[in-house]
């Protein structure tokens, strides 16, 4: 039995300790020196150095003068960064159904015509940080009268933050609401 | 489904398949204990482990010492986490003041991750301390993905040797594993996935100000670490709790295609090693393919159900595929793929919620999971599944033609189709057993967050998920309940070590027999005929048990959701 028991408590200390301690430790201070904005939250900050979010976690907007995100189910009142979560709703809810047709309706005042699926439904994390370049254009006109700027000048805003997808090819076309908001907010304060 | 879509499909399958050979092949060269690249390191490191463990890189054992160093080692393992969990809150790196887990939960969420399921019946950013995270979880990562891969090479050495009693070391190989393989490549596949940006770091959650005004709390930790390994070893345990759907766990298209092919690539590459270690590697590739039909139709369905999207909400004036649950930067091609490798693999990572698929993308996942994994499957676990599939293949073909059956060379009797069987039929057992209770429990159902076909589908999820190591959920269930913890806990133990007991059983059984050689009478185990026979049988015995229980959930919620019904 002891040529069992020792290697198994010897490995086990032995291997907890390089891939449990050093590992951990070896990537946190390469990728802390290699890329230490990536490394710490890709942070977003404002004009004063506060921290107004991270470009890579979506959060709420709800001002007519913001393009939206997405409907979050993170947290109870959704956006919380720190209890991620999709609805699980399945395809048959009563409830999915029902919240899809409140967000229609609200879709209705900003344009007619089909509503971009995106727009209606809940992402997967709750953090979801961009809309699809249709939700975005869709939103546009709202946001146009809001701050009293032209369609055309919105339009060009988007189109000026319309992430292709990677490669060309890899994943799909975005919007990262955040830096799409701060960008409007710079062109008409 | 559009032309990009199935070119990433194309593109995924073509990275995975250029990595068999140089995976497979450096795998073949470190469990034969030849010189690899970087030994001249880890040769020293290994020498100075195996004196202090008082073992002799020589010393080889047969298979019930084998396996009971296997349980002895994960025994260890279990308890040091179940610990560490319990104490979180005594120890280091708790920046959040997390408390300790309750019983029930730690005990869950230590077998989960011994026995490389990782089921999450926690929140990650809400539950774990950095210090559980790393030491208590990471661990496992490294650990049970290495367990099944040396548990695949014993039972690739029944077959590479003959009239012999060792199968190997599970010393020497677990070691070789971690630091030769898993190691080497975690470390690259974090700083990439670090350079996309996945955080990783050791600070307390940042409070940021939104551009609204509310105030946003957003968790930090040391994530790529995690990540890594968790898709390398199929392990899948989100260091959040929305796994790689959460944009710091994979916030690019690229972080989000090479994690896919993480999860495939050791375990594609041991079907070659398999074929190297036997001398023939058309074997390894015919193996491959039977696994890569069944994962191209499980894609083709999965993909053409969410891209054709949920009826009910496009009749309310919405244009677009299924979205609910999918992020925007993977879409509906990626999300598909993802999930039917995550199942067909034993990874249960998700970059989507599969609760929320289309009850056909919802049922791919399922049947991925009750075939036994054996789509590629987790690192080792899938091929040895797979080779206790090809041993009940050739034992119904022989039945078939009346010849006694073999495989490359070895005769397959009565000991070895009984164990073979046995562990197959562990997985159905488990699954459908504790369904079958948990369906009618009250408390238990009171756990559901969805009515109809689609709560019972949640139950059926767990338990497929948990006897099959996958680990991925239909979310909605809340889990974390004393009877979910316990039984599912159950289920996961039953569903690795009942299985791999049997199947050493066979292997010790195979490696003591003579090889014959190949006469006008062998059935061909290369060829498209047998990889059909083998896909057929995989279907038939591996499959069909599911039908009654797959036709209360997905398929009938299908035909409800055709005829406008909702719950």
């Amino acid at each position: 039995m002891l040529s069992i028991l020792r290697p198994a408590l010897v490995l086990v200390a032995a291997l907890t300790a390089i891939t449990g301690g050093l590992y951990p430790a070896l990537v946190t201070g390469l990728a802390g020196a290699v890329f230490p904005d990536q490394a710490h939250g890709s942070l977003a900050m404002d004009a004063q150095g506060r921290i107004i979010g991270s470009r890579l976690i979506g959060q709420g907007f709800a001002g007519d003068g913001y393009f939206h995100a997405r409907p979050s189910a993170a947290g109870a009142e959704g956006w919380d960064a720190a209890a991620a979560s999709g609805s699980n709703l399945g395809p048959t809810s009563k409830v999915l159904l029902d919240r899809v047709r409140q967000g229609v309706a609200a879709a209705r005042a900003d344009a007619d015509g089909p509503v971009p699926v995106d727009l209606v439904t809940a992402s997967g994390s709750g953090l979801d940080p961009d809309i699809s370049p249709a939700a975005a254009y869709f939103q546009a006109d709202r946001v146009a009268r809001a701050r009293g700027l032209g369609p055309a000048e919105v339009h060009g805003l988007i189109a000026g933050h319309i992430r292709p997808r990677q490669f060309g090819f890899l994943g799909e076309a975005r919007v990262n609401v955040l830096e799409l908001n701060l960008a409007l907010d710079k062109m008409a304060p | 489904m559009t032309a990009n879509g199935w070119l990433q499909i194309a593109v995924f399958c073509a990275l995975v398949l250029v990595l068999v050979r140089p995976l497979g092949g450096y795998m073949a060269r470190l469990f034969s204990g030849e010189r690899v690249f970087l030994s001249p390191v880890l040769g020293p490191v290994e020498r100075v482990l195996f004196r202090a463990a008082g073992i002799s890189a020589k010393q080889e054992q047969g298979w019930i010492a084998y396996a009971l160093s296997m349980l002895a080692f994960n025994l260890a393992g279990l308890l040091i986490t179940y610990v560490v969990l319990r104490c979180q809150d005594m120890l280091p790196f708790n920046r959040q003041g997390l408390p300790g887990l309750p019983p029930d939960l730690a005990f869950n969420t230590a077998v989960s991750f011994t026995t490389n399921t990782n089921w999450q019946a926690y929140g990650g950013e809400t539950t774990m301390s950095y210090f559980s995270q790393m030491v208590g979880l990471t661990v496992h990562n490294f650990t049970s993905a290495a367990t099944g891969i040396v548990l695949a090479i014993a039972f690739i050495r029944a077959f590479s040797r003959a009239t012999a009693k060792t199968l190997g070391s599970f010393w020497v190989d677990l070691t070789r594993c971690t630091l030769h393989l898993l190691l080497p490549m975690a470390i690259v596949l974090a700083l990439v996935l670090v350079w996309q940006g996945v955080p990783q770091n050791l600070d307390p959650y940042v409070s940021a100000t939104t551009v609204e005004g509310t105030r946003q709390t957003i968790a930090q930790g040391p994530v790529a670490s995690q990540v890594a390994i968790k898709m390398l070893g199929t392990n899948g345990g989100g260091f959040f709790n929305a796994n790689a759907a959460h944009p710091y766990e994979n916030p690019t298209p690229l972080s989000n295609l090479l994690q896919m092919v993480a999860i495939f690539a050791i375990g594609a590459g041991l079907t070659n090693t398999f074929g190297r270690m036997v001398k023939d590697e058309r074997q390894g590739w015919a193996i491959l393919s039977a696994m890569g039909v069944m994962f191209l139709a499980g894609v083709a369905i999965a993909y053409g159900a969410e891209a054709s999207g949920n009826p009910l909400i496009t009749a309310l004036g919405v244009d677009g595929g299924n979205m609910e649950g999918k992020e925007v930067r993977f879409g509906i091609a990626n999300s598909a793929l993802f999930a039917t490798a995550t199942t067909g693999a034993s990874c249960g990572a998700v970059n989507a919620m599969h609760s929320s698929f289309t009850p056909l993308g919802g049922l791919v996942p399922l049947i991925n999971m009750q075939l036994g994994e054996i789509i590629v499957g987790g690192v080792g676990a899938g091929l040895y599944g797979m080779l206790l599939f090809v041993v009940l293949a050739v034992f119904i073909a022989g039945q078939m033609v009346g010849r006694t059956p073999e495989y490359l060379g070895k005769k397959i009797e009565s000991r070895e189709v009984r164990l073979a069987f046995l562990a197959l039929l562990v997985l159905p057992l488990a699954m459908l057993g504790f369904t079958a209770v948990a369906a009618i429990l009250p408390e238990a159902r009171a756990s559901l967050a969805n009515a109809g076909p689609h709560g019972f589908s949640e139950i059926l999820y767990a338990y497929t998920s948990a006897g099959a190591n996958n680990g991925s959920a239909f979310a909605g269930l809340n889990a974390n309940t004393p009877f979910f913890n316990l039984t599912l806990g159950l289920t996961m133990l039953i569903g690795r070590f009942l299985m791999i007991v049997p199947m050493l059983g066979v292997a010790g059984a195979l490696v003591a027999k003579k090889r014959l050689p190949p006469s006008a009478g062998s059935l061909p185990t290369h060829t498209p005929l047998f990889v059909g026979l083998l896909v057929g049988v995989i279907l038939v015995v591996g499959g069909l048990e599911f039908m009654p229980a797959l036709a209360l959930g997905p398929v009938v919620e299908h035909f409800a959701l055709a005829a406008g019904q909702t719950f």
